[in-house]
């Protein structure tokens, strides 16, 4: 399980990279949403993998740990926050430049 | 428990919730309340410098919390350091701002506090993830203040700031989530305690200090990430760019906790001996030639931020107690210096009509001797020229380091004081005597325009003459901090058994 956990968080990170250095706005706020995701996931893994514990001492043999799923959380919604921010702002780059290229010019061709 | 540390914290936040709450009034309630939060800010953080200047170490712990477990605040003499000049910075740029700048885009007076808020918040917290919430409420405060205006050129140099910060703090919760999967805790002190006992994941623990310093060293520009602060810095409106004179040193503030508190002690994780060192005096070359290569007076301004963040990266690689006490007193003259120079390029820009802040052939600005003597005065202190701040921190900073050893950062500390006298000289004949001659027929403007930065560049002028007891402070300051065992103990030590 840790290996197809690990890959997951790999794959997303890569897809995320690859689409963060892109010109254009639009697959730049993708690879920006991707990788939040697999930071989050990543977060979550800290914990080590649990399953079928929950997070409360003393309610079964094993134990998860509930400070990772705490801080994910408080990341999912700052992350979530950030990405409609940066959609926003990519509209707003784009009405203004009138192009949708990260740098507001189309470069040489 | 006294509650005092919890203030810089809830002063701005209920400043910026107020100041929401009046957003269809009139701007001068507005103006008010913000006014009346950098005022209070500066008295708390006066009185916090003051207990804290004794040694003592305050702990607040939030809900009363053990501290491990629930966050704490703490305020050392590094911490209470950077409230004051937190405060001393917002005070003038947010009065600047009443001058009319904060009617150039809505809920400047929102945003302003919110970014006091995650700054005092960076400075104060003593648990890493807290860090990042504090981060990231001070960026998208900045990402708002940096939109201020609008205009192409804001939202182009913006864009490329929230899409690196973005990724930054990504990198900053895999750092976060590496140290607590090893260590079990991101409280600092327990971090620190923790550490030191985790032989079998030196890889792991490395790497995660190395990523930590990645994203602390975006947030302080430091090379090769320094790139999009003179684009950003230069475009912003002046009292936005004063304001964010602090941000690049909450990064320095960042990697200065970090590494006294978790990452020094560990050996294997030893960046701040390898790496620190060159990468701030590559840091000082490329701002000394951004300096000399600056086409308009903000873009130069924008690159002496970059230089004193060198430098004082440049004291704390060093890491002795002489090293980060030079890096400390010149910490407050750099910010103070950057923030005032940057509202009063504003003031000049504003008499050169279309030529706005271009070094370039322009009318003479209708008060010459004045701007001009103004100017002259921040030149001498930003490049750390007799008798000013500048050249007392400079000074220590090469003392601190003796020659055989320090041969390179007393070459590159010298040559970039050249670079920047050069590059300022050449602003100022540029601005002042190399003009057209005529002058713009405009409104006469009220004296009271250029207070905000007299005050800062006056601030600077006090750091000099108060020059003993500021170092001391300063170097106290830097034991405090190589010394953790204080910190620790007051964290974790202190909690009243039941």
């Amino acid at each position: 399980m840790e290996a197809l956990a690990s890959l997951t968080v790999a794959v997303l990170v890569a897809c995320g990279v690859y689409l963060v250095l892109r010109a254009r706005t639009f697959p730049v706020a993708v690879g920006l949403s991707l990788l939040s995701y697999a930071i989050n996931l990543f977060l979550l893994f800290t914990g080590r993998l649990v399953s079928g514990a929950p997070p409360l001492i003393g309610a079964a043999d094993r134990a998860a740990d509930p400070l990772p799923q705490a801080l994910v959380l408080t990341a999912i919604v700052i992350g979530f926050g950030m990405t409609a921010f940066v959609v926003i702002l990519a509209l707003r780059a784009f009405g203004q430049l009138g192009s949708d290229h990260v740098d507001g010019r189309e470069g040489e061709p | 428990m006294n509650h005092w540390p919890i203030l810089p914290l809830i002063l701005p936040l209920m400043a910026g919730m107020v100041n929401l709450l009046l957003t269809d009034r009139a701007i001068e309630r507005q103006r008010m309340v913000s006014l009346v939060c950098g005022v209070a800010l500066l008295a708390v953080s006066l009185g916090l410098l003051a207990s804290a200047a004794t040694g003592e170490i305050a702990v607040y712990r939030l809900g009363d919390w053990p501290a491990p477990f629930g966050i704490v605040l703490v305020v050392d003499r590094l911490s209470a350091l950077l409230l004051v000049i937190t405060a001393l910075l917002a005070l003038p740029a947010l009065v600047h701002a009443c001058g009319g700048d904060d009617r150039r885009g809505r809920n400047f007076h929102v945003f302003a506090p919110l970014l006091l808020l995650g700054v005092n918040g960076a400075f104060l917290t003593g648990d890493l993830f807290n860090l990042f919430v504090f981060f990231e409420i001070l960026l998208i405060a900045s990402y708002c203040l940096a939109l201020h205006g609008g205009g192409a050129e804001r939202v182009r140099a913006g864009l490329h700031y929230v899409v690196l910060n973005l990724i930054g703090s990504a990198l900053f919760l895999v750092g976060v989530g590496v140290l607590y999967g090893l260590a079990g805790t991101l409280n600092m002190a327990d971090l620190a305690v923790r550490g030191a006992a985790l032989s079998g994941t030196a890889g792991l623990f490395t790497a995660a200090s190395l990523l930590l310093l990645v994203v602390f060293g975006l947030k302080a520009a430091l090379l090769p990430l320094h790139l999009w602060l003179p684009a950003l810095y230069g475009s912003v409106t002046a009292p936005v760019a004063a304001l964010f004179a602090i941000m690049t040193k909450v990064g320095v503030y960042a990697i200065l906790r970090t590494c006294s508190l978790i990452f020094h002690p560990f050996p294997a994780a030893g960046w701040t001996d390898g790496l620190l060192p060159p990468l701030a005096l590559v840091t000082l070359l490329a701002a000394g030639i951004g300096l000399l290569g600056a086409p308009r007076l903000r873009l130069l301004i924008a690159y002496l931020v970059v230089l004193s963040v060198g430098m004082l990266l440049a004291g704390i690689g060093q890491f002795t107690v002489a090293s980060i006490g030079a890096a400390l007193y010149y910490l407050p003259h750099s910010t103070w210096v950057a923030g005032g120079m940057f509202l009063l390029a504003d003031l000049i820009a504003a008499e050169r009509g279309q030529h706005d802040d271009h070094l370039v052939r322009g009318p003479v600005p209708a008060r010459p001797l004045l701007l001009g003597g103004l100017f002259f005065l921040g030149a001498v202190a930003a490049a750390g020229l007799p008798p000013l701040a500048g050249f007392v921190g400079k000074l220590l900073l090469l003392r601190a380091v003796p020659i055989p050893g320090g041969v390179w950062l007393w070459g590159t500390v010298l040559l970039t004081s050249l670079m920047t006298l050069v590059a300022l000289s050449r602003a100022g004949s540029r601005l002042f005597w190399g003009t057209t001659g005529e002058t713009l027929a405009r409104a006469e403007e009220s004296g009271w325009r250029l207070v905000p930065a007299v005050l800062l560049l006056a601030l600077s002028v006090a750091l000099s003459v108060g020059a003993a007891p500021a170092s001391r402070y300063a170097e106290a300051a830097a034991a405090q901090l190589l010394s953790p065992g204080g910190y620790i103990e007051a964290v974790l030590g202190g909690e009243e058994k039941p």
